[in-house]
């Protein structure tokens, strides 16, 4: 122990302990990434060779009277799809976990039957929903009618000004699960300590709720924003079960993983175009990675402090 | 010692690594040794390829890419177990892939390499850009080749004929199927015009047992394809209106699109409540399950709606407006079958096409799958009542094809797509026929510039 060798050796486990996950990552993670950003800086020729275009394609996409539209478009409606999960997908995961997590009975198994839309095919989940707001053969329109309100009930997934919010709703069903269950671990961890010296003091329920549990769950707040949009702005596969890639009625429900697939692989008698389509990708990831460093900015570090 | 295995353990990190790196660069070569034989094809006939011989030396298993799912029991149990009879050494395995996502999926496994010996190919367009990348080798020599006609070759040739690449299989004739029973029960006709046409759906209606038409929007496609294409030809006199488009002298402003987006229009208040949001399957099963009147589709319907109908299917033609007036049907040829350039059994690929465009198939498979026409030069007989009628009307009628798949869908924003998105609004009610008149209009002008 006393014979420590002056120069310390070059750390060589730390290199062979990395390098597994460093070669994995670069291989099939950074290097498509980076050669995808690369492409987006590329045009194809009618000859099928790639030249340089500089920002061509960009300058394509944000003032092209056909493309333009249709980014914005899509880049709305996503931000519509990332409010509805905010909005309607959090608080009520927020609401379920801390139902959860006051105890009671039957706890275990509400937990389970929440979290199981979650881990069920997206292909199902669209089947499923297709189904039961058919107008044909749905049960929807028979519910309704059982409580007198059969008046309220339209073909809302075909409908130009309500499928988007539909999607939106479908998919905030199937992924309640997640806020849910991280805001269930995170108000469990709560020392209980805390929670009975506040009752001691006299703080109704809604106080301990808002005053010591919520302040204490930011981060996790904050993770789960995060995990949101992160998840909403790459959103592609419901839509696509749903919808199919021309995302419609009339460009409707087109977010940027449709716009994106549509681009890139083509539909119908479109043919792909993957240099427009890797520009597509670029401001998807462009986007992400802006609200990921954004929420490592502004929210990370203030929570830091509030943290125990 | 630690710090030799250690040592060890990076070296075969970068064994395993350049050994993977060198796995990429060995593809091209690859990809280059198959290019001569498909680059032999352009020569004059080699004959080797109706030579059984050069097939007897090894087992060769042929894949086929298709977007026909539908007909996987067909292949499996009819044609290529005739094929296989014929050809022992010659295996073949029909792999489709789901309609919507085929020519996305084709194309990039033929980017990657991994796409099948042979390509069902999709008609005008689409295969002309997968030839022109040197993915689909050219059939011009290929035997059996001379028993289609120009008018079948063109979906699958150049645009100046000099070139086709893919044996021409089958057309689809669009048209309405009606529920006999509904018909016979209220004492109704098949409707030859346009007023006879809302006369019938007005007496359904009225009558309120049936959906007096069955469509539905959510998949937009059945608006532009099985209504728009469907009815249209008679407006735009078929061929003549088609080609006037492509030569500039014709416009989507034009009264004869007005026309037709003002019968699709029409076409709403007898459809199914909730139509915006009834997909093709549905629409399918709410006909089949005897719950509608009239079905707006096509020629390919007839094995399923057979199967499943429990009731008499009659079929009439696209109404005209006065009666005696010339009609038009688009007769769209709509399958073909290529090889991939790139395929390791090039000889073998060419056996299975040259039967293909034979005789023996064409009776084979006009009859396993009734509503696809083939499109050979010797007339096949028929078996199917319902696609011996459909054929019939080519007697009376003069056949056109889709108009938005020569040529026109080439450009962005994509006419095809466009006229899905358009008539499905139209036929919701969201937008006028003139508004989607102009937004077709306008889209086509920002990339066509017509030779006149």
């Amino acid at each position: 122990m006393t014979k420590r060798p002056i120069h310390r050796r070059f750390p060589i486990h730390i290199v062979v302990f990395l390098s597994p996950a460093v070669l994995i990552y670069s291989l099939f993670m950074i290097y498509p990434l980076l050669d995808s950003l690369r492409l987006s800086f590329f045009t194809t020729l009618p000859d099928n060779s790639e030249t340089f275009a500089g920002f061509q394609n960009y300058i394509l996409l944000f003032t092209d009277s056909n493309y333009a539209p249709r980014f914005w478009g899509a880049l709305k409606n996503n931000v519509i799809f990332f409010l509805v999960h905010m909005l309607v997908q959090n608080p009520i995961g927020l609401l379920l976990a801390s139902l959860l997590a006051s105890g009671g009975r039957g706890r275990k198994f509400y937990r389970t039957i929440l979290f199981m839309p979650t881990v069920l095919s997206v292909v199902i989940i669209g089947f499923i929903w297709n189904l039961i707001l058919s107008p044909l053969w749905g049960v929807t329109e028979g519910l309704l009618k059982l409580v007198g309100l059969e008046r309220l009930f339209q073909p809302w997934l075909g409908i130009e000004s309500t499928a988007l919010v539909t999607i939106s709703l479908i998919s905030v069903w199937q992924f309640v699960g997640i806020p849910m269950v991280l805001f269930y671990a995170a108000l469990i961890g709560i020392p209980e300590e805390l929670i009975e010296a506040a009752r001691v003091d006299g703080a109704s329920g809604w106080h301990i709720f808002w005053h010591i549990k919520f302040p204490l769950i930011l981060p996790t707040v904050g993770i789960v924003g995060i995990l949101t949009f992160v998840g909403n702005f790459n959103a592609f596969d419901l839509i696509y079960t749903i919808k199919g890639a021309l995302a419609g009625p009339n460009f409707a429900t087109d977010i940027m993983g449709t716009l994106f697939y549509r681009t890139f692989f083509g539909q119908q008698l479109q043919l792909g175009n993957p240099t427009m389509g890797a520009t597509v990708a670029a401001m998807m990831f462009l986007i992400i990675l802006s609200g990921v460093l954004a929420y490592m900015v502004f929210w990370q570090r203030r929570v830091q402090t509030v943290e125990m | 010692m630690k710090k030799n295995i250690m040592l060890g353990l990076l070296l075969a990190f970068a064994l395993l690594l350049t050994s993977c790196a060198q796995a990429t660069p060995a593809e091209p070569p690859a990809a280059g040794v198959t290019q001569p034989p498909a680059a032999e094809a352009t020569q004059p006939p080699a004959a080797e390829a109706t030579q059984p011989p050069a097939a007897e030396e090894e087992q060769v298993t042929l894949i086929i890419e298709s977007w026909r799912n539908d007909d996987l029991p067909i292949w499996q149990d009819v044609i290529i177990p005739a094929f296989e009879k014929r050809y022992p050494n010659i295996k073949v395995v029909f792999s489709p892939t789901a309609p919507a996502e085929y020519n996305g999926v084709l194309n990039s496994k033929l980017e990657a390499g991994t796409a099948g010996d042979l390509i069902t190919c999709r008609p005008f367009d689409a295969s002309l850009k997968l030839y022109e990348k040197g993915y689909l080798a050219p059939l011009n020599d290929l035997p059996g080749m001379e028993n289609f006609t120009d008018f079948a070759k063109t979906a699958w040739s150049t645009d100046d004929l000099s070139v086709t690449f893919c044996v021409p299989m089958a057309s689809v004739i669009h048209g309405f199927f009606y529920n006999k029973e509904a018909f016979d029960k209220l004492g109704l006709q098949e409707p030859t015009t346009w007023d006879e046409f809302y006369q019938v759906l007005d007496a359904i209606k009225a009558d309120g047992t049936y959906s007096p038409l069955v469509m539905g929007t959510a998949d937009m496609w059945e608006s532009a394809t099985m209504g728009f294409q469907n009815i249209g030809p008679n407006y735009w006199k078929g061929e003549e209106g088609r080609i006037a488009l492509i030569k500039g002298q014709a416009k989507f402003t034009d009264e004869p699109y007005i026309k037709t987006w003002q019968q699709l229009a029409r076409w709403r208040d007898y459809l199914v409540s909730g139509f915006e949001a009834v997909k093709y399957p549905d629409a399918q099963a709410l006909f089949t399950l005897g719950k509608g009147a009239i079905y707006p589709t096509g020629s390919w319907e007839i094995a399923l709606f057979e199967k499943q109908a429990t009731f008499p299917l009659g079929i009439f033609k696209p109404p005209v407006e006065k009666v005696g007036d010339q009609c038009y049907i688009s007769d769209h040829v709509d399958i073909a079958l290529g090889m991939n350039a790139a395929t390791k059994h090039p000889e073998a690929a060419r056996t299975f096409l040259s039967w293909v465009a034979s005789a023996e198939f064409a009776e084979l498979y006009g009859n396993a799958l009734p509503g696809f026409f083939p499109l050979h030069s010797t007339p096949v007989e028929l078996t199917n009542e319902l696609a011996k009628e459909f054929v019939s009307w080519r007697n009376e009628c003069k056949s056109t094809i889709r108009n938005s798949y020569h040529i026109l869908s080439r450009g962005e924003p994509n006419l095809e797509n466009e006229l899905w998105r358009v008539t499905a609004l139209v036929v919701n009610g969201t937008i006028t026929p003139e508004q989607a008149a102009q937004e077709i209009q306008a889209g086509l002008d920002k990339w066509y510039k017509p030779q006149q």
